[in-house]
């Protein structure tokens, strides 16, 4: 008979120290993050989606070899001895038109490898992570900062550069031979 | 009574009859959508979380948004399903649920049907509910539904009984069948109400206090017991009976007995409160009794009455999270070596008390 109350006064007991508790947590605060309104801080040195400043890129391409699953196409042009492409912000001279510079992040594993070689630290991780698209074409990033029209036109000018150049060699190499000829025609005189 | 007054409107006893049924049904489908959400919301809030909170201001119209999908869902039935029990089953369950609103006052001036007999009735309506179960369980042709289904009829007969010993006592308390009757004699304020031993004198009524909280505990518990909530949920425990009764339903037959579920609890929480709390009187006066408003005190009573059925379901939904879930036996031994011997002798020394 005792054992029998006890019981009952022990399960009873119980019960109100439960609801106790829950009820206590109902007053906390409570640690739902509401997250596309509310975000986490990122920690520093986090690698999310890359991004390339076309401004300082020299198109040195080493972050494209660099890369370990080649998400990374980068193709240039010489530029012309007029033109003047500025200099990076740590004082290097631009030599070549970059006339294309795309990642596809599809690709990318966020593997950081190509942001060490980079001589102007100019490609380098960003804490953007909300990037997902509807379209898998959509995740190719363009960064080259010529237009379609402007690379091409870059491409066709250092084609017709080196033409000329070609021709002025030519015609060069033909007046020297020519003088040559003569020469030798002077001295058989 | 609203049922006289339509019926006065429209002169047609079809009409007021059909009104008059359907008025519980009004209150009962928006209380059950709240309800979900505040569940939700309930749960949340105990286990530091924030619950529903995109739908609407704090989500609160998050059931309706769940509501709309549930109607958009395909309805599935098992191909070796019994097909007629199965699509009868939920309906049922929710018929059971429903049809004990009608003895209960929502207000003094609105009672679905003012029977003698009206505790007796809600008691023998409710077994309704046991047969849609285990005709959900059996059509359903699985064998966790069978067992959940099975547990389920155990279970709520076997609690049926100190439900029954409670109100049995109570209404020799009461002296009468009727809870309008039962909620009338509490009226007043709430020192007359049954757990603060009724109108009685005042030797009577300090002997009946224990007694009377006695009583109240054990209608809790086993109404607890008898509508499935956790910690007696095992009917339709998750983790060992993937849904129990209810695992093959889909869409709108799973929402009836959604919608069964907490106009159930809503039900027992009222009928407690009715036989405990005074139903649905103001623990004090009324502001419609000063002012002369017999409609602002209709509307001041039904306030009272929805007041206490929440509280009494928000403490349900307080102790289902707080609360583990009972093994079979467990359930088995505090009903039958806990509940129904003290409920038992409560009522007879409740009954010796009375006489002398």
């Amino acid at each position: 008979m005792r054992v029998y109350l006890s019981n009952i006064y022990t399960g009873l007991m119980t019960v109100f120290i439960g609801m106790k508790i829950t009820l206590q947590h109902v007053f906390t605060k409570s640690v739902t993050i509401q997250y596309p309104d509310v975000k986490v801080p990122m920690v520093d040195r986090v690698r999310n989606r890359l991004y390339v400043n076309m401004d300082d890129c020299i198109g040195c391409d080493q972050c494209a070899r660099a890369c370990p699953v080649d998400c990374i196409t980068i193709e240039t042009v010489k530029s012309l001895p007029g033109e003047d492409l500025g200099k990076t912000s740590n004082g290097k001279k631009k030599a070549l038109w970059v006339t294309k510079f795309d990642i596809d992040i599809a690709k990318c594993c966020y593997c950081q490898l190509c942001v060490f070689p980079c001589p102007t630290e100019c490609i380098y991780m960003t804490d953007t992570y909300e990037f997902s698209e509807y379209n898998r074409t959509n995740l190719i990033y363009n960064y080259s900062s010529l237009s379609h029209e402007e690379a091409s036109q870059k491409v066709i000018n250092f084609q017709k550069f080196e033409e000329e150049k070609k021709a002025a060699k030519a015609a060069a190499d033909a007046a020297a031979a020519e003088a040559k000829a003569k020469a030798k025609e002077g001295e058989a005189k | 009574m609203i049922f006289d007054s339509i019926f006065e409107f429209t002169d047609n006893l079809f009409i007021s009859l059909t009104v008059n049924a359907a008025l519980p049904l009004v209150f009962i489908i928006p209380f059950a959508l709240f309800a979900v959400w505040w569940e939700r919301k309930v749960s949340a809030h105990m286990q530091d979380r924030l619950g529903p909170m995109r739908v609407g201001k704090h989500g609160w119209l998050q059931t309706v948004a769940d509501i709309l999908k549930l109607i958009q869902k395909e309805d599935i039935v098992p191909k070796v399903a019994d097909r007629t029990l199965f699509n009868i089953a939920p309906v049922l369950t929710f018929m059971g649920s429903y049809a004990v609103f009608a003895a209960i006052p929502f207000a003094g001036a609105y009672i679905g049907s003012d029977i003698d007999l009206g505790l007796l009735y809600i008691v023998a309506v409710s077994g309704l509910v046991v047969v849609g179960i285990l005709m959900a369980g059996w059509a359903s042709n699985n064998k966790y539904s069978l067992l959940g289904a099975m547990r389920s009829t155990a279970q709520i007969i076997s609690y049926e009984i100190p439900t029954v010993v409670v109100i049995l006592t109570m209404v020799i308390v009461g002296g009468s069948f009727n809870l309008r009757e039962l909620s009338e004699t509490q009226s007043a304020n709430m020192f007359n109400w049954f757990i603060f031993g009724g109108s009685y004198p005042i030797m009577t009524k300090i002997a009946l206090i224990p007694l009377m909280i006695i009583a109240f505990i054990i209608i809790y518990i086993s109404s607890l017991a008898e509508v499935n909530r956790t910690p007696f949920d095992i009917p339709e425990a998750e983790s060992e009976l993937v849904g129990g009764y209810h695992t093959e339903y889909s869409g709108m037959k799973f929402a009836m007995f959604f919608l069964s579920e907490y106009a159930n609890m809503f039900a027992v929480s009222v009928l407690v409160a009715s036989l405990f709390l005074g139903g649905y009187h103001s623990p004090f006066g009324y502001l419609g009794d000063l002012v002369g408003s017999p409609l602002l005190k209709g509307f001041e009573q039904f306030f009272w009455f929805t007041f206490k059925g929440l509280l009494l379901v928000t403490v349900q939904m307080w102790l289902r999270w707080t609360l583990p879930r009972l093994r079979v036996d467990q359930l088995m031994a505090l009903c039958w070596k806990y509940l129904i011997p003290i409920s038992i002798l409560n009522f007879v020394i409740v009954a010796l008390l009375m006489v002398l």
